[in-house]
């Protein structure tokens, strides 16, 4: 089988595909790729299924070597990604010689870049997933980011190469937000109309102690009705929790199943893969809209990431 | 915002591709039965559209694939079985034994949570493993189980400021709940003493040692038998 090799693994690198679905009531979270848009486009480029595995980079990306020629695309966000010393163009398929090296920098834009391989990375399914949960070290390879060192197998292709590249226009529509769109969470009405003014009214700034389990925000505080006793119930991908202290975290990827804090609002499932590219110091704003209207932007989104029109050949 | 009501059950969407369902307003047994059933249903005659379950102490969540239904078309599909909750028999429960090495390194907040409750460590460990446990739900971590049943007198606040690494194993108790952590994690419930067995193990089946509904007994060991234990 071939193979990269990890020259240097950049910040914190991790093997995810899109996640593992109904596990919930075993207490295991979806996890997955950050940016799901950037991982399924970066998958069509190079001809894979959508949820094929790729590495997922955060910040600072990593050098790669691979064993064998290869197809690869780079997608999310810029790391000023290089092949063999020259630069590489993003969003497009590009053929890789034997023994070719693949770097990458410091983000330039955005928090995670995703290096896609035709065959994708092969590593042993854990709950039907390849995705890294970092948290309890299962999944992806062997539970943990990427070291010096490290073997990463891709697997066999099945399709013929073609070269094929995102259309601009597609780029644009599906690129990352920093006014967040959200839907009403399960408990807005703990929180009366002048916390809802702070909360849509303010830049709230990403917390340096941010991951993929949570995403911290700091801002003015949200006070709510503190005389209600909350009972810890399930959570959803994206909930918007208020802290006691009145600092919102927004639940991301490798989020705890369950959660006893109030959630005033949730982040808007065609929005979400905006929040894989936030960085400690971005500044974001929530923007309400009703249930309805989250739904035909999910509905347009997919319709846009399924059409044939966004890959040219 | 949508709130409605069936019996005693209440509907709330919790975001665009999930819906809350709650079967009571308080911690309580019998609100805990309606949740189990209504997952071990979901789980035996699946509804295609529905992606993943969370259950809890008295609500369910559940994930659904936005683009073939909304809510209020999940809702009326949950109905009949919400309405064969009362006549869906659940078996009898797993009875799980749980050894603990209580106190010293393995429990280093146990001598403060006698303190804090006036007792000596050995009325605490007494306390503690008597009851019959029951597992409310798994979250936080994979195989972590929220233990309903921890006597009144052990309640103890969580720590001020959590671990950065609580060791595999850990018995902690977070306000009225105890549990195992089943992976080294962060954490902020106060440690009381630790087991050797191993909670969740992706080669065993099911991985996770603790099912939702179980009913778990803790049984104080020695740190030899701890040893003697976590060398099988």
């Amino acid at each position: 089988m071939s193979a990269i090799l990890v020259h240097a693994p950049g910040i914190f690198t991790t093997v995810q595909d899109l996640g593992r679905e109904g596990f919930g009531p075993m207490g295991v979270s979806a996890s997955g790729a950050a940016d799901a848009v950037s991982l399924r486009i970066g998958n069509r480029l190079v001809g894979n299924p959508d949820g094929a595995a790729a590495l997922e980079m955060t910040l600072l990306g990593g050098a790669f070597t691979f064993e064998r020629a290869a197809v690869i695309a780079v997608t999310g966000a810029d790391f000023g990604p290089s092949l063999d010393g020259v630069a590489l163009p993003m969003w497009t398929s590009i053929e890789i010689r034997e023994g070719g090296t693949v770097k990458f920098g410091a983000s330039r834009s955005g928090a995670r870049a995703y290096l896609c391989v035709r065959g994708g990375i092969a590593v042993e399914p854990f709950l039907g997933s390849a995705s890294t949960h970092v948290l309890s070290g299962l999944g992806g390879f062997e539970g943990r980011a990427l070291r010096k060192g490290d073997r990463v197998e891709v697997g066999a292709a099945n399709s013929l190469f073609r070269k094929r590249s995102l259309s601009a226009k597609a780029l644009e529509s599906l690129g990352p937000r920093k006014v967040i769109r959200v839907t009403d969470g399960p408990h807005s009405d703990w929180f009366v109309e002048s916390s809802w003014k702070t909360f849509c009214g303010n830049a709230f700034r990403v917390s340096e102690q941010s991951n993929r389990m949570g995403i911290r925000l700091e801002g003015p505080p949200i006070s709510l009705d503190t005389s209600r006793e909350m009972i810890t119930e399930g959570v959803s991908l994206g909930a918007i929790q208020v802290t006691p202290s009145g600092q919102p975290i927004i639940l991301f990827v490798e989020q705890q199943t369950t959660g006893g804090y109030p959630k005033i609002a949730n982040v808007i499932s065609a929005d979400l893969h905006s929040l894989g590219q936030l960085r400690p110091r971005d500044e974001i704003r929530f923007e309400r809209v009703e249930m309805s209207e989250a739904r035909s932007l999910l509905i347009q989104q997919e319709t846009l990431l399924a059409s044939e029109e966004i890959i040219q050949e | 915002m949508r709130k409605s009501r069936t019996s005693e059950t209440q509907f709330r969407a919790a975001s665009d591709q999930s819906l809350l369902v709650y079967l009571g307003e308080e911690i309580a047994f019998e609100n805990h039965q309606r949740v189990l059933k209504l997952l071990r249903l979901l789980q035996s005659e699946p509804i295609d559209c529905i992606r993943n379950l969370h259950p809890a102490y008295s609500s369910l969540l559940i994930k659904f694939d936005a683009l073939s239904l909304d809510h209020d078309e999940l809702q009326s599909r949950l109905i009949p079985y919400l309405g064969g909750l009362d006549r869906e028999p659940l078996p009898a429960p797993r009875q799980i034994e749980i050894p603990v090495c209580y106190g010293a390194e393995f429990g280093p907040d146990l001598k403060d949570v006698a303190e804090m409750h006036g007792m000596t460590a050995a009325q605490v460990i007494e306390l503690h493993s008597s009851p019959i446990y029951v597992v409310y739900f798994l979250g936080f971590a994979p195989g972590f189980g929220y233990l309903g049943g921890l006597p009144e007198a052990l309640a103890s606040a969580r720590l001020e400021t959590p671990r950065a690494k609580v060791p595999q194993g850990s018995v902690g108790i977070g306000g009225n709940q105890t549990g195992i952590y089943p992976f080294s994690t962060p954490g902020g419930w106060r440690l009381i003493g630790r087991t050797p067995v191993a909670m969740f193990r992706r080669d065993a089946n099911p991985m996770s040692l603790l099912q939702i509904g179980d009913h778990v007994r803790f049984r104080a060991i020695s740190e030899k038998e701890f040893t003697d234990l976590a060398g099988r």
